[in-house]
């Protein structure tokens, strides 16, 4: 079969690889109808995620026809099926699963040693990233082995389209868990720092979740202008000051709630002089991560405020404000999604006709496209804000 | 063809059969070509400056090899990053600092001043790569390629913004009219 493979820094291939078998009783084979590029495949294109091997399948945002099902899948799939596989693998059966930790499973990582070393305890399996956690083959391929396919699937509806279920993979489901985990008031204003496909999906949860006002913060003007369509206001950082502009629209109180859809790999700039400090640092490995976002976030939010980070961040940050943080008592809450915590609610949304996630698709391409697409995602040529691929 | 990273997929992974074009241009290979050229180059600078000197007849100016082997190092590291252009600004630099020093050497009195104007030659035209590279780099990444489009009409809302307001808040509860 075809699969996008990374082979190093930003060389990904469309190779020709043998076809995933079923290996546990639990796992399934889906025939991919579509699958997406995610903004956190440009971390792993850049190799600032370690632990990347040459030959790894990319793709953690996929969906498909079921094909094959092994022997304790029990019923709950079966042939023909479609599915929209979460990108957190999930037993559905440990402590953190029947907590609805989906993102922390205790019994899908297969690299339960090497994670434990570096975060402390484990985290679930994901599809297409890195070794860390698992080294599962992802999704941009024709085919794909889903292990524990009993839990780690989400049913698609008759009549929803694969454009309006695929993100139900990921981007949706993060977008909204970082607009719920602020617990949104009718009088807040929630602020959204990143305009990418994360981005444009917490603006839209903020508004379904009755925002006063949203937000929009970044510097691409397409981005911007799909932002403003869905209801936010936008400060493009280019031309104004973020800090200032925040504190004017909300009476220089800040913003009650304020979402990190950047990460670790803040735009660098000479404007913003500490986000060339933190790049030198991490060229030279002195420091994983630019934090510039999280920075501006702490300085400008409201004291008793709530920072949500769905934004991936990779290791080490330096120089984040922890006196502001913890004079104004802030809470942060962060994490991978748990994704299936969510889909049954996101996915009546889009058949109630409340959202529809495929608003965000700029570029539908075939799987063999895919390395080019990758570059020019990463570049935002031709206005590329999110890219599906057809194998 | 054989792949080592077969090796240690376990038995239901996909394995490399063949591989396919890669999203690496032509210009970002140049850029990792030049990237480790400066690496190899400031590695001799800096822990054998002495076999640079004698080659060039710059005796006694071991100490500045060894910092131009640092800066080529700095040069390098940048170049192989993601910031390739950045990198090749700062070998060109050092290029434009090698050539004033080797000019400097080609006086009648240096025995190796044929040496030091094939030097000079050779950093012309490696100085002459790197910015075809950094142009190169420049054209293909450039975000201003392709399509301009805004996309003012996707608002993602099928029933409008207005009725999207607040829309996953829970209903209210009617009472009972009394």
């Amino acid at each position: 079969m075809k699969a996008l493979v990374w082979h190093g820094k930003e060389d990904i291939r469309c190779d020709t690889v043998s076809d995933p078998e079923i290996e546990h009783a639990r796992d399934a084979i889906i025939k991919v109808t579509s699958c997406a590029i995610c903004g956190s495949d440009l971390h792993l294109f850049h190799n600032y995620i370690p632990a990347m091997m040459p030959g790894d399948i990319m793709g953690h945002e996929t969906m498909g026809e079921v094909v094959e099902v092994g022997s304790g899948v029990n019923g709950k799939l079966k042939k023909g099926d479609r599915i929209v596989v979460p990108f957190t693998i999930i037993c559905g059966e440990c402590d953190q699963c029947k907590r609805g930790n989906f993102s922390v499973c205790e019994t899908t990582n297969r690299n339960k040693h090497m994670a434990e070393k570096v975060f402390g305890h484990t985290t679930a399996g994901l599809f297409g990233y890195t070794h860390l956690t698992g080294g599962y083959p992802g999704g941009q391929a024709e085919y794909l082995r889903v292990p524990y396919a009993d839990a780690t699937h989400i049913k698609v509806p008759d009549g929803m389209s694969d454009e309006q279920a695929l993100f139900l993979s990921d981007i949706f489901p993060t977008g909204w868990q970082a607009a719920a985990q602020c617990d949104i008031e009718p009088d807040d204003t929630v602020a959204v720092w990143g305009c990418g496909p994360v981005g444009q999906m917490a603006i839209r949860s903020a508004i379904l979740l009755g925002a006063k006002q949203v937000i929009a913060i970044d510097r691409i003007p397409e981005r911007l202008a799909m932002a403003e369509a869905g209801g936010a206001i936008t400060i493009d950082f280019d031309k104004e000051s973020v800090v200032s502009r925040l504190n004017e629209l909300t009476d220089n109180k800040g913003p009650e709630k304020c979402i990190d859809c950047v990460g670790f790999e803040s735009h660098i700039s000479m404007a913003q002089p500490d986000s060339v400090l933190d790049r030198a640092k991490q060229m030279f490995m002195l420091e994983n991560d630019r934090p510039h976002v999280l920075r501006e976030i702490i300085y400008v939010c409201r004291p008793g405020g709530i920072v949500s980070i769905p934004g991936v961040y990779s290791g080490l940050s330096d120089m984040v404000p922890m006196g502001a943080l913890m004079n104004k008592g802030l809470t942060i809450r962060t994490g991978q999604t748990h994704v299936n915590r969510w889909t049954d609610e996101l996915k009546q949304r889009i058949e109630d006709g409340q959202i529809d996630p495929s608003f965000v698709i700029t570029h539908t391409v075939p799987l063999a496209q895919g390395p080019e697409m990758y570059r020019a995602f990463r570049d935002k040529q031709d206005s590329c804000v999110k890219v599906v691929l057809k194998p | 063809m054989f792949h080592f990273s077969n090796l240690v997929r376990s038995k239901g992974d996909p394995k490399i059969i063949s591989t396919g074009p890669s999203s690496l241009t032509s210009a970002d290979r140049l850029a990792r070509g030049l990237g480790w050229f400066s690496i190899a180059l400031g590695t001799l600078e800096l822990l054998a400056p002495h076999r640079v000197t004698n080659a060039l007849g710059m005796h006694g100016r071991e100490g500045l090899v060894r910092t131009y082997g640092l800066r080529e190092l700095f040069a390098g590291v940048m170049t192989l990053s993601v910031e390739k252009r950045a990198g090749l600004m700062s070998r060109m630099a050092g290029d434009g600092l090698d050539m004033v020093t080797l000019a400097g050497e080609l006086r009648p009195s240096n025995p190796r001043a044929g040496t030091v104007l094939a030097a000079l030659v050779m950093v012309g035209g490696i100085t002459a790569l790197d910015y075809m590279c950094a142009q190169d780099l420049k054209a293909q990444h450039d975000p201003r390629r392709g399509r301009k489009r805004l996309y003012t009409d996707r608002s993602g809302f099928p029933k409008g913004i207005t009725a999207a307001k607040g829309a996953a808040l829970p209903k209210p509860t009617r009472t009972a009219a009394t």
